[in-house]
Order: structure tokens, then sequence, then C-alpha cells
């Protein structure tokens, strides 16, 4: 067992970590400073892995023992309160992957992907010191806290320590920011489905494949996940190659081949549906499936990005750092920290690490290499989506990440505007990348993934060549982000679902009970209305819904994380731990300084969704219609539509004034008092209890 | 060599067990068996059907 103070490091080691150092520094260097000639990919590999090990022992361990103050002598939440259940003490590695497992999404493999537009540089430097100074101080520290409060939830610590009503107002941003993360995500599916018939026909294959699944597992072999999850993967395998008959077909495609709109209101019905049934039957084995092909598929990519080593094509650094990017509008500051929100810092870990996690470490001593060391493997994913994305063509990229409204529809004309931004590319070579892919067109597929499955394919293929093996590897990639997809959005709206019954139950009582199919349905459908509206207005949205809605919900989960970092900071502080206020302090200023600008350039300004509103609604009183509204009606839409972003961005902006008001004032309290005031749970020995 | 296979082994299938939310059956019988004697031991498949509700009940969950 370590010691609560740091050993003395011995010389060997300390040649080591020099090593390690100026091997880091010296690939960062070639990375930053290496200017008109491409680099190759394990230059920045490499940078990442010497930076995040340097990290974890120096950062990582400051953190550990002076902020923290962890203690392996005290008995942790899942010793005192042992159920064999939800409090287990378990093995720190099964921890680690269980963990690992839950705070890795869509996230980090889309924000990277959407931020390569400035060129590969400026993401690789948000990830790697993001991650380091905020992100995984962020995800431990919120673990440590929760260690010491019987691993309460972050909800339950911040009404504790800042009392009823601001814990109220951050868990209103909790329910909103979910409602938000539901349809932008939902949304990606969406984008990389439009007029796809092989994509659209695997992905709803997988709903009789789980059916299938749940049914074998009920009836048949129950508690069988192992053997189930085999048999699913064959089948979703086989559902791959049996898309392309599906797509060449004249019978089956056009069934198969749908518009935005259409894929939009499907997906809003599959989400209703999907979330009354019971659990056994769909969300259970599709979260099988998607849980080990997300495992699989990060082990595949790191796999083919060190085998492939391909080099860099995009710059270092665009000219789009001006905030005139296609991808998305903004500079630099603020919009880079918004856009790779999960990857660099995500406020969503906040919730996870004061989840199941605390219940099951079995060591204070364990909670760095699970809180920080996992954060740090989910930045490491991040630098991963960038380097598929950053390996592509620049002038494939732009063609699939800019809108229809900036490139144009044709591959002509796409073509034509992209190679005026100095990424020259042929329309031949546009079409050529879309008939590897065995698609009919690649243009404005933004989302991020389809970028990421067109960089995973062709790294794929220079590992395992083949006849049609690109095209094979890019659906087996969209399939694979758009299962964990669907299982976030249907576990999402059940837990939407959830609180909304709560909320209603304070004002219905009957509504509360969860097994009643009155309050079930309703708060379902009221949930699923929620995301639904922002997903429709993803897909009618003139500029592709991405390029909106990304920035609404970067504001929104780095809110979540400058709550969570204000609450650490808090919490310092009433420890009487003041020369450390700095180390959450910092990151959480940096987030409400990055959140109240991106938000107050999205409400007033050039790329404000006001302007939006007020452009429509300009031409709308001159009788004129603007693209791609066909119809008055659809104007008076869009206009509607940027009006409630508008009122989201004010919203998430109040949301964080006033948290910040309430920690300030906290702070100063804290301050104040002559003796620590946090509400630490009394010290217990672990080897007074554990037997 | 043959240990250290089953130790790996039984990690994998653990750890797997646990990102889809279901514990380890073993230590919660041995659990019930220490400390609640006169509470019957479910099966492996009544544990894991209580288990699957319980993971979609609200809370957390996951990530984006």
């Amino acid at each position: 067992m370590q010691a609560a103070v740091m050993p003395k490091p011995s010389p060997a080691s300390k040649i080591l970590w020099v090593a390690i150092a100026i091997v880091g520094a010296f690939c960062l260097g070639v990375v930053a400073l290496r200017r008109g000639e491409p680099i190759n990919a394990i230059w920045l590999v490499a940078a990442a892995i010497a930076i995040f090990v340097i990290g974890y022992r120096f950062y990582g361990k400051f953190v550990e023992h002076s902020v923290l103050q962890l203690d392996p002598s005290r008995a942790p939440p899942s010793v005192l309160r042992n159920d064999g259940l939800d409090y287990v003490p378990t093995d720190k590695w099964v921890v680690f992957g269980h963990h690992f497992a839950a705070i890795a999404g869509a996230g980090p493999l889309v924000g990277p992907v959407l931020a390569a537009q400035m060129g590969y540089l400026p993401g690789t430097l948000w990830i790697l010191f993001g991650v380091v100074f905020a992100g995984a101080v962020q995800d431990f520290m919120i673990l440590g806290l929760s260690l010491r409060r019987d691993a309460r939830s972050l909800g339950h610590m911040l009404r504790e320590e800042l009392g009823p009503v601001p814990g109220l107002v951050a868990m209103i941003g909790v329910l909103v920011l979910m409602m938000i993360v539901l349809a932008v995500l939902a949304l990606v599916v969406v984008k990389a489905l439009t007029h796809s018939p092989w994509g659209t026909f695997t992905v709803a294959a997988t709903i009789p494949i789980a059916f299938l699944m749940g049914g074998y597992m009920r009836w048949f072999r129950p508690g069988r996940i192992l053997e189930v999850s085999i048999i699913g993967l064959v089948l979703l395998l086989l559902s791959i190659w049996a898309g392309k008959f599906v797509a060449d077909s004249a019978t089956w495609a056009p069934i198969f081949d749908m518009d935005a709109k259409t894929l939009a209101w499907w997906l809003i019905g599959y989400g209703f549906v999907a979330s009354v049934l019971p659990v056994w039957l769909l969300l259970a084995p599709r979260d099988y499936l998607s849980t080990f092909l997300k495992i699989g598929t990060i082990a595949l990519l790191a796999l083919a990005i060190f085998l492939a080593a391909p080099t860099l094509q995009m710059p270092a650094v665009t000219k789009f750092i001006d905030g005139t990017g296609p991808v998305f509008a903004g500079n630099l500051f603020p919009f880079l920290f918004i856009t790779i929100a999960c990857g660099a810092v995500s406020g969503w870990h906040s919730i996870i690490a004061s989840g199941t996690t605390p219940k099951l470490l079995a060591n204070e001593g364990q909670a760095r290499m699970v809180g920080y060391g996992g954060m740090l493997m989910e930045a490491f994913v991040a630098i991963m989506a960038l380097v598929a994305a950053a390996s592509l063509h620049p002038g494939v990229y732009f063609a699939m990440n800019a809108p229809g409204a900036i490139i144009g529809t044709t591959v002509e004309q796409a073509a034509t505007t992209i190679s005026q931004w100095g990424f020259v590319v042929t329309p031949d070579e546009l079409l050529r990348t879309a008939s590897d892919i065995g698609e009919q067109s690649i243009l404005s597929r933004a989302g991020g993934a389809p970028t990421l499955a067109v960089g995973m394919a062709q790294l794929l293929h220079n590992i395992i060549p083949g006849e049609g093996m690109v095209a094979f590897w890019y659906h087996y990639a969209i399939l694979f982000e758009a299962l964990f997809i669907l299982t976030t959005v249907d576990a999402g709206t059940r837990v939407g679902r959830f609180m909304i019954q709560e909320i209603a139950g304070l004002i219905h009582k009957p509504l509360q009970a969860t097994e009643s199919w009155t309050g079930n349905l309703l708060a379902t459908a009221i949930c699923v209305a929620l995301w639904g509206y922002f997903l429709y207005q993803g897909a009618v949205d003139p500029l592709g819904g991405i390029n909106t809605l990304w920035p609404l919900f970067g504001i929104a989960n780095q809110m979540l994380a400058a709550i969570a970092l204000m609450l650490a900071t808090v919490v310092v502080v009433k420890l009487k731990r003041e020369r450390y206020v700095w180390v959450p302090g910092i990151p959480a200023l940096w987030l409400i300084v990055c959140t109240l600008t991106a938000g107050y350039e999205k409400l007033v300004g050039p790329i404000s969704f006001t302007a939006a509103a007020n452009k429509y609604a300009a031409a709308m009183q001159q009788g004129q219609l603007l693209a791609p509204a066909k119809t008055q009606a659809a104007m008076q839409q869009i206009v509607t539509n940027n009006y409630v972003d508008m009122a989201m961005t004010g919203l998430f902006m109040a949301l964080v004034v006033a948290m910040v008001i309430f920690c300030l004032r906290a702070v100063v309290r804290g301050w104040q008092a002559n003796h620590p005031t946090a509400h630490e749970e009394p010290y217990v020995a672990l080897a007074s209890v554990a037997g | 060599m043959n240990a250290s296979f089953q130790s790996v082994r039984k990690w994998a299938v653990q750890t797997a067990r646990l990102c889809c939310g279901v514990p380890d059956y073993d230590v919660y019988v041995k659990h019930l068996r220490e400390h609640h004697p006169e509470r019957e031991v479910p099966s492996y498949e009544v544990f894991f059907r209580e288990r699957q509700e319980a993971r979609y009940k609200g809370g957390g969950g996951r990530c984006c």
C-alpha cells in the first residue's frame, strides 16, 4: 500500500522521467513548429503519450496528495456500505475498465473532427493541456469529493456544499443539457444516414437483432451476455454485408433512402417506443453490443493509427482560425474550447465520477488511476479522432463538413469553392471518395461520424487491403457510432422521463409512480418532444444543423464542467486548503470565460442566432424566400428556431452567472471561517472495518 | 502460466459484465452468506434480471 507522503524518487526513476520529458518535448516541438511539410501522425501520438504520462505522474499526484489529500488508510464507501450489489470493493483495473466505458462516448469522436477545420495544432494543444489541467482534474476531484461523501451524486453534493437553491439551479441545467445532448447526437446519426440506403438499412437492422438477442437472453439462455453479444456481432457484420445488396437493389434501396426530415421523424418515433418498451427487449441487448463494439473499435482505431502511421494532410493551422470557417462559425477563442468539449474537459463526466465509480473503488489510493487516468484515456481517443480527420485530404474533409449553403450541392460547385480556399480538390476526387465508400455523395455530411468513418476506413484499408473493403469499413464505423448514439438516446430518454416524472409528481402525486402507464407515457412524450424539437430543427436548419446546434451543446457541456469545477473550488476553500484554490479555480474561471464569451457572441453580433433570425425575418418582410426554405411558413420556422436557440443560450448564461454568484458567496464564507466547514464524512480506518 | 491466464480471463469477464451494469455474482453470494444468512440466495438468472432492470432506473448512466 502506498504511503500518504510522497516517496523520494530513485536516481533511475529521475533519469527515466527526464528522458520521457525530453522525448515528449521533442515530439511536441516537431508537431508545433514544423511548417510547410506534412508530418507523420506518430509524432503527434508520441507527444500526447509523453504529456499524458508526465501529467499523470506529476500533476495527478500533486492533486492527489496536496489538494485532495487522499488517504489509502481511510475506508471508502464501498467498504463502509458494502451491499454486494451497488457498493462493492472492486479490483482497480475492473473499476478502470468500467469507468472508461462509461465516460467514452461519441463526444470525443465528434468535437475534434469539427475542430480540425482550424488545422490539427489548435485542437491538439487544447486536448493535451486542457485534459491535464482541467478535464482530468475535474473528473478526479469530483470522484475524490464523492469518495469522502458516501459516494453521493453531483447534485447531492451541490445541495450540501452550496445550499438547496444552487443545487436546484444546477439540476435544471443538467436536464436542459441532456435534451440538447440527445438532440445533437441524434442529429449526428441523421446526417450520417441521409440518402444512404446502406447505412440506414444496417442501423435499422440493429432493432430486430436486439429483439432477437433480448428474447434469447430472456427465455433461452438468461444472463449469458458474452454469448449473446457474439451472436449479435455476427448478425451485425452480416447486416453490413447485406446492406450493399440493399443499396444496389432497385426495389429495396428507395425504401431505405430517406431525407433528413423523414429520418428525424423516424428517430423521434423510435426514441419514444424504445424507452417505453421493457429494457430487456431492446435497450439492454443493444447496450451490450454498443459497449463492446465501442471498446473494440477504439482499440482497432489505435492499432490502425500505429500500423498505418498516416501523414497529416491537413495543415497545422488553417486560415479559419479567424472565425470564417465553414464547419462552425467563430474565432479560435472561445469557439475551439467550446467545440472540443469531451476529450479535453467534459461536464458529463462529473455525473459519472459521482455515480457508480465511487461506490466501487476499494481504496482512496486508486482514485487517481481511475479518475485522472480514465480521462487521459478519453483524451487519447480524442487525439486519435483528430488524427483520423487530419489524415484525410483537406478537400475531402471540407466537402464532408461544410454545409450545402456554403459549398453548393454539386461536386463541381463544392470542388470550386473548396479549391478557392486553398485546398485544391477536383470533382473527380470527391466522386471517387463517395464511390469508394459505397455512397452516392459525401457532400455536407457534417457531424463528425462520417468524416471519422472515412478516415478510419482509409486507415484500415491501408493495413488490410481488399476489393470493396473501404465501403465495408466505412459502414462498420457508421454503424458503430450510430449504435452507441441510439443507445444513449434510448437510455437518456428514460433518465429524462424519470426526472420529468419526479418534477410532475410535485404537482400531481400519482404521476410520480414510474410503474403507471399514464405517467410513463406522458413523461416520455414530454421528454421526446423536448429533444425531438431540437433534432427536427437541426434537420431543417439552413446551415445543416450541426453548425448551429454543436456550439449550443458545447456551451451547455462546458457550463456543467464549470459548475463541477466551481464545486471543487468551494470545497477546497471550505477544507481550509486555500493555497491550492487555483487548481480547480483557474480551469473553472477559464470555462466560465469561454462559455460566457461564446454565449455572448451567439446572442449578439454577426455569428449570433439573433443575426440569423433577423436575416430571415427581413427577407420575409420583403416577401423573399431564402434557401433551404421553400415556403413562408418554413421561413417563419427558421426565425422561431433561432429565437429558441437564443433563449437557450441566454438560459445557459444565466445559469452560469447564478452559479458563479452562489459559489463566490460560499468561497467568501469558507475563507472567513477559522475551521474547515466542508461536509466530509468522518474518518474510519480501513483496517478497522476490512474483514 | 495457466493461473495468470485464468486471472486475466476472470478480470475480462468481470469488467465486461460491470460495463453492462451486472456486478460480480460470486461476490454478491459471498456477501449474502456472510452478512445475511437468513436471506435466500438468488440464482444467477434472477440476480441478472434484477440488475438489468436496476441499470436503467435513472441516475447518470453514460456520457455523450
